[in-house]
């Protein structure tokens, strides 16, 4: 009975295993396929052909949609964690009236349809001049991003002792001293898992960079992947497209792994955004 | 030291609070200028009649977008605008349908994988990690990662359920009206069980471990020590879990647009309206579309919030 037990167990931890990473593992195997054998179904990896990376690498701006997702992203995160921490500081240390409806709202922003701000966003980013360039992402990207990160933070900053802040207010600190020189440096840890997580999710972020660009010169990596096509409709390249979706699954998915305590802790201290 | 404050002017409460709000106003700034300013610019856009070439020259027409009631003079009654638009309300039905079956499945899958999380076992830290690979995954790419493993000829599905005898024939799933939601479904319960799991897991980690062994010592079917004790006490996460996960299906967009392009069994209420919006030049249409879709997720976040007592801002436990 308790072998019986533990070996369903462990048949249940398989599954979950393989349920998640199989369509990855899969994505890696096809990757390396091409020709004919592309058009093989094959369980196990049967060969090592490049010829995949080299086609995405060197033809059609797929390196340039790699960098421009790269400086979107980074700069996206620098901006949101500046403006997060001072405000995230406010918010979790200062009491004032009205702060519970401020947390509210803020929380409500990062739950807001992209959708619904679309068309308004359109037309500021036209009225702006900023349509087709990577600041009309940076700037889009600020709504998930930005109350996203506030929120975190101020979990987080609501947990440092108080002790510590009040003997830097007896040492004659202001605020901005007591952030920059007593916080920051408590703060690292969680700045570097929601900086992550902002991250990821502007590296991943679809809707506004499909609308907010119009060429192809100027897409970030999922429009790019998204959009990728053949010579003709029929021909999908799944051996190119596959060895994209590697590509830059890689680096998440490494990113993920070393950082996995950290941000299930973000995670689950923002609660939000999947 | 009264003196003292009478010459400084200023308390340290109140110096507090101006610094506070000095911290807020740029953030405060940027979310009026990229949340707040455009959300209400699109409610003006959906009364007028402005198209995407001409953004500025948009006549106000009221509330024709949504529904306009015109009868001509044979007496016959003419329905015009969104509401009266039956691709609207079969978007509606997608995203509904969408957003509940879809998070029932991860909340119900979520559950059980956090459980088998929950218990210590070898190798437990190897199994965390990979299901944090499907939440890592970009969206498009596990859209298109999927989108091959269903391909109709070569796909890797089609070939399994075969070999296994669950299907007489290969299936298009997602090119056939039947089962291009299933397509979706099956690709978004995988990309997001992961994180459900992980929130109920965090949940069930508060749980104090003296209740599990009191109630083994006792003899108590693990089932009912589940349903009456564990289940309960994880209530509040779960439910805050649920509405976050209810919110994102409930707008869900790219997975859609990149798994199943153009297929009216799927397309759902933020598809339709970047289609009207970008696509075939009903900019204002689109905005009213996109309006609507805005209102009913408010209403029904009020809803579960007041209905279900979800306190949001954990700050009651504080």
């Amino acid at each position: 009975m308790k072998t019986l037990k533990s070996v369903s167990f462990y048949a249940l931890v398989v599954a979950v295993v393989l349920f998640s990473v199989f369509p990855f593992y899969y994505a890696i195997v096809t990757s390396f396929a091409s020709g004919t054998e592309l058009f093989k179904v094959n369980y196990l990896p049967h060969s090592l052909d490049w010829s995949n990376y080299v086609k995405v690498m060197t033809g059609r701006n797929f390196v340039r949609s790699i960098g421009n997702s790269v400086f979107i992203a980074t700069t996206t995160v620098v901006f949101a964690l500046f403006l997060a921490v001072t405000a995230s500081y406010a918010l979790a240390r200062v009491r004032f009236r009205g702060r519970g409806l401020l947390l509210m709202t803020i929380l409500a922003v990062s739950m807001f349809p992209q959708i619904a701000v679309l068309a308004g966003l359109f037309e500021l980013v036209r009225f702006l001049g900023i349509f087709n360039t990577p600041w009309a992402m940076i700037l889009s990207y600020t709504i998930f991003t930005l109350p996203f990160t506030v929120w975190v933070l101020t979990t987080f900053m609501r947990d440092l002792p108080v002790e510590i802040e009040e003997a830097a207010i007896v040492d004659g600190a202001t605020p901005w001293v007591i952030i920059t020189r007593v916080f920051m440096p408590l703060l690292w840890p969680a700045l570097v898992t929601t900086g992550l997580l902002a991250f990821i999710g502007a590296w991943n972020e679809f809707l506004f960079a499909l609308t907010f660009t119009s060429s192809e010169t100027t897409r970030t990596v999922p429009v790019a992947i998204g959009l990728l096509s053949g010579a003709s409709q029929q021909e999908i390249p799944w051996g190119p497209i596959m060895a994209a979706s590697v590509i830059v699954t890689v680096p998440l998915v490494i990113l993920v792994l070393i950082f996995q305590r950290k941000i299930v802790a973000g995670l689950t201290a923002g609660g939000v955004k999947g | 030291m009264p003196s003292a404050r009478a010459s400084g002017g200023l308390s340290l409460q109140q110096q507090r609070q101006r610094a506070a709000f000095w911290f807020l106003a740029p953030m405060l700034f940027a979310l009026i200028c990229v949340a707040a300013w455009p959300l209400l610019r699109t409610i003006w856009f959906s009364m007028t009649d402005t198209t995407l070439s001409n953004l500025y020259g948009g006549k106000w027409i009221g509330f024709d977008n949504y529904l306009s009631i015109r009868t001509l003079s044979s007496g016959k009654m003419i329905f015009r605008g969104t509401l009266a638009d039956p691709a609207w309300w079969n978007a509606v039905w997608n995203t509904v349908r969408f957003a509940f079956i879809s998070v029932i499945c991860e909340t119900v899958l979520g559950m059980i994988v956090a459980l088998v999380l929950n218990a210590e076992f070898r190798g437990r830290g190897l199994v965390r990690a990979a299901i944090l690979i499907p939440w890592a995954i970009p969206t498009i790419v596990s859209a298109k990662m999927w989108a091959w493993m269903l391909n109709d000829q070569f796909g890797i599905i089609n070939d399994m359920m075969l070999r296994v005898g669950l299907i007489e024939q290969k299936i298009a799933w997602t090119a056939s009206t039947d089962t291009a939601m299933y397509a979706v479904l099956m690709v978004d319960i995988w990309k997001t069980t992961p994180f459900m799991a992980l929130l109920i897991l965090a949940g069930l980690q508060m749980v104090p471990r003296d209740i599990y062994e009191a109630a083994k010592l006792d003899g108590i079917n693990p089932v009912k020590v589940f349903f009456k004790v564990t289940l309960p006490l994880i209530r509040p996460a779960l439910m805050v879990a649920v509405i976050f996960r209810m919110l994102d299906a409930l707008r869900i967009f790219d997975l859609v647009y990149v798994l199943t392009p153009n297929s009216a069994a799927t397309k759902t209420m933020s598809v339709i309206s970047r289609e009207n919006m970008i696509d075939f030049d009903k900019f204002a249409y689109g905005a009213a579309q996109s309006t609507l879709l805005f209102a009913i997720l408010a209403i029904f976040v009020s809803l579960y919030i007041w209905l279900g007592r979800v306190d949001l801002s954990g700050d009651s436990n504080r």
